[in-house]
């Protein structure tokens, strides 16, 4: 191999590990940007001032006797629980078909200042009883905690 | 008896699969053409043990015998005939089951197209797609036996997990898929029987073109189909989510389609084989990876995966893969002949293709990273995230746009060397094509850079497209005299490789239009409307007239009956469901979805009240969706056109 292809393909590499190291850089300096995090209220009210303005999936139980539905303005308002801690959501969509007091839900959204979480996206859990979605095929396997509805 | 002869079949397509992949590797290693017959007629009793196998699951479906424990799991007296058969994929087991009938049919396909063709490399390949059979099998007759006897059965089973049985879509999009992936093995089997052999002729690299073709085409098909499908199905307006089940399929797409475009280097210039081995190499191992990822349920929870016994030796056996080819790629890349041809200016095609390769390739890291990011941050912090969808639309965004301006740029630019004043004459047209749609588009009031961006690149890539598939065209009619159309079609059907490749380009152009569009200019809301009365939105005019209540065996639904009005003069009637399903506790929507060349109108059903008296909607508008399947097909006219047989010409091509 003459140095000239030797020098070539010094060059080359060199360009493709710059290259690469600066995607790598861009890729993960976005990621940590864009997580979502997956907390039960307990986790949500320990994070404090962390929790405003994140993405989170609160996960938790509909606690009776606090559901508010507007349906004129489309406003949704409750309390989801996990026993030990309790977190108001205010949610901008109409209460799913299942949905009711005491069954688990998932919201997505983010906390706000005044202690509300806001949320736009609010999934059902799928009772204990459906058990198929863990071996379900493809796409669908996004729906298989919880249920968009 | 199905139990025991379902076992029976799938042992005995064991047995054939493993006889088949030693005297293949033998063959390959000895030439001896007794031992490369062994291989094929093992690959065709493979093929049939398996199909028996997978008739006899249909039989135990139909006929609804729950000692059949896959039957059990899935099945019920209830379903509709179409789902029940269909149901052999829609859990672990019979996936498994369908996969590895896939793989087998795959097998006995190159054994009986090979069987004169390329005798140094097609034993190498058969004996190592048969290798990689062994795993599937293995799983079928083992851990995922779907045929284990129930030994106390019941007289019903819960029946098939209902979003699989909501959708007509659901029939055609997960075989579709599964041949995309299965059919990445035999690629993967060429590729190593170039490593094996040493040699990687311009026949060979030709031939596993064409067999990455097929599989490609297929995963494309599969994966709009399930874009189609979550998009008429989930009820939230989208087609795409990045969620990892998506990214799973998507990978070994954007690595097979670099090698689609590296093997013409290879072909052309002898360039880039040990890189183009690395490609099919890296889309098999993704198929596995999404076969993991989909099928384990890792993505439920770290934790929830070694529950399944499949997870563990699945990931075992990719990390063999991916080892195995590791080794084999750092032993045997040296053997293969250096290029003869040196690689000229800058300014080439094959210097796009280069470029095409790079941006493939980091795509599939970026969609990789995300993708496994919060498996490897549970395993090691023990936290739940996910990463969301900005992380992946702002890195895709930047390099689809980089990928679009090359899908103009590279047919555009010669093989070799150019000269400047081709490249003119060549890109002056599309560039302005380019500019006068960002011009106009500006005009006429499209703000968003993104979507300027990608309707001018677009513009710019559709312009060079049309000109390389009518040029030759052009000038044949021009030297021959002939009219137009007839030299026209005569140049496609010669040169029906290429025409195909543009004509799925410009498949490539209507989908990131539409992808663009649909996304940038989205509108939804949420509203709840009284019976008998209207609401508005984005020129909808939407009448609640009432709700039914309609009964099936297997399920019930609620009907919510609407009138539409776009801009005052009368759509149609938009009746979106919620059906709810026997043994389950959720209800799942049918959407309407009202499509038009210019928008759709889609409507899901959030709820309705106990009186029927107030329907709650979600309403989604949604410029140009339609172009996306329109798109896809067009990309599986061009993939037919480029991968038609033609023997007569094959050497001459």
């Amino acid at each position: 191999m003459s140095s000239d292809t030797k020098k070539r393909r010094l060059f080359l590499v060199g360009a493709l590990s710059i290259a690469a190291a600066g995607l790598g850089f861009v890729a993960f300096g976005n990621i940590g940007e864009n997580l979502v995090y997956y907390w039960d209220p307990t986790q949500l009210v320990a994070a404090g001032d962390k929790s405003v303005g994140a993405t989170i999936r609160l996960g938790g139980v509909v606690k009776e006797g606090t559901m508010n539905w507007n349906p004129d303005a489309s406003e949704l308002e409750f309390v989801v629980s996990d026993g030990i801690a309790e977190v108001q959501v205010h949610c901008t969509s109409a209460p799913p078909q299942m949905f009711r007091e005491g069954i688990g839900v998932v919201v997505e959204g983010t906390m706000t200042k005044a202690d509300v979480f806001e949320s736009n996206r609010l999934m059902v859990k799928h009772s204990n009883e459906y058990k198929a979605p863990e071996e379900g095929a493809t796409v669908e396997d996004l729906y298989k905690t919880v249920e968009a509805l | 008896m199905i139990p025991e002869l379902g076992r029976a079949a799938v042992l005995i397509g064991l047995a054939a699969c493993s006889i088949g992949a030693v005297t293949g590797m033998w063959a390959g290693k000895t030439g001896r053409a007794d031992a490369w017959n062994w291989t094929r007629y093992a690959a065709f009793v493979f093929a049939g043990a398996i199909a028996v196998a997978v008739g006899l699951m249909q039989a135990a479906l139909i006929g609804h015998d729950y000692s059949v424990k896959y039957v059990a799991e899935v099945g019920s007296n209830e379903t509709p005939l179409t789902f029940t058969i269909v149901s052999l994929w829609s859990s672990l087991d019979g996936s498994i089951l369908l996969w590895a009938l896939i793989l087998a049919l795959w097998a006995a396909a190159f054994a009986w197209k090979m069987k004169d063709e390329h005798p140094e490399h097609a034993p190498w390949a058969l004996g190592t797609i048969l290798t990689i059979g062994i795993f599937f099998t293995f799983l079928v007759s083992g851990i995922a036996n779907p045929f284990e006897r129930v030994p106390n059965p019941l007289e019903n089973g819960p029946g098939p997990n209902p979003l699989l049985q909501n959708h007509i879509l659901m029939i055609i999009h997960p075989p579709t898929l599964y041949l995309g992936y299965v059919g990445m093995t035999a690629p993967f089997g060429m590729a190593c029987a170039a490593l094996f052999s040493g040699n990687m002729s311009t026949a060979w690299a030709r031939a596993i073109r064409r067999w990455m073709l097929v599989p490609w085409t297929c995963l494309t098909v599969g994966i709009i189909l399930g874009g189609w499908w979550s998009y008429e199905v989930l009820g939230w307006g989208g087609y795409w989510a990045w969620d990892p089940v998506e990214n799973a399929s998507f990978m070994p797409w954007l690595t097979a389609t670099a090698f689609i475009h590296s093997s013409m280097v290879m072909e052309r210039k002898e360039h880039l084989k040990g890189w183009s081995i690395t490609l099919v190499m890296a889309s098999f191992l993704l198929t596995l990876l999404g076969t993991f990822m989909t099928r384990s349920g890792v993505f439920n929870s770290v934790h929830s995966f070694t529950q399944s016994p499949i997870g563990p030796v699945f990931l075992g056996f990719l990390g063999v893969c991916l080892v195995a080819c590791v080794i084999l790629l750092a032993a045997r890349i040296d053997s293969l002949s250096p290029p003869t041809k040196k690689l000229e200016g800058p300014w080439s095609r094959e210097v796009a293709f280069l470029g095409n390769n790079l941006l493939f390739t980091a795509f599939t890291f970026t969609v990789l990273l995300g993708t496994v990011y919060p498996l490897l941050n549970e395993v090691m912090t023990d936290v739940q995230i996910s990463v969301g969808e900005p992380y992946f639309n702002r890195m895709s965004v930047p390099i689809c746009l980089g990928i679009l301006f090359l899908m103009g740029v590279g047919p555009a630019l010669p093989w070799g060397r150019t000269e400047p004043g081709v490249l003119m004459q060549r890109l002056g047209v599309p560039t302005a094509t380019a500019l006068a749609i960002a011009i106009g588009g500006y005009a006429a009031g499209i703000r968003e850079p993104l979507a300027l961006m990608t309707f001018s690149l677009s513009g710019f890539a559709g312009a060079v497209t049309l000109r390389e598939l009518t040029e030759p065209g052009r000038q044949r009619a021009q030297a021959l005299g002939e009219p137009l159309p007839k030299a026209l079609i005569h140049t496609w059907k010669t040169g029906h490789r290429r025409a195909g490749g543009y004509i799925v380009h410009l498949g490539v152009v209507f989908i990131a239009v539409a992808i663009a569009a649909s996304s940038v200019y989205r509108s939804e809301a949420e509203m709840t409307i009284r019976e008998g009365s209207t609401k508005s939105f984005m020129g909808y005019d939407i009448t609640y007239t009432g709700t039914e209540r309609l009964d099936e065996p297997h399920r019930w639904s609620r009907v919510a009956r609407f009138d539409i009005q776009k801009n005052g003069s009368p759509l149609g009637q938009a009746e979106p469901r919620l059906n709810h399903y026997k043994k389950m506790n959720q209800a799942i929507g049918t959407p309407t979805v009202m499509s038009g060349l210019d928008e759709d109108l889609y409507l899901s059903l959030v709820q309705v009240d106990t009186e029927g008296k107030m329907a709650s909607l979600s309403i989604v508008v949604e410029p140009l969706v339609w172009w996306l399947w329109f798109g896809g097909g067009v990309m599986l006219l061009g993939s037919i056109i480029s991968g038609w047989p033609t023997r007569r010409r094959k050497d001459a091509a």
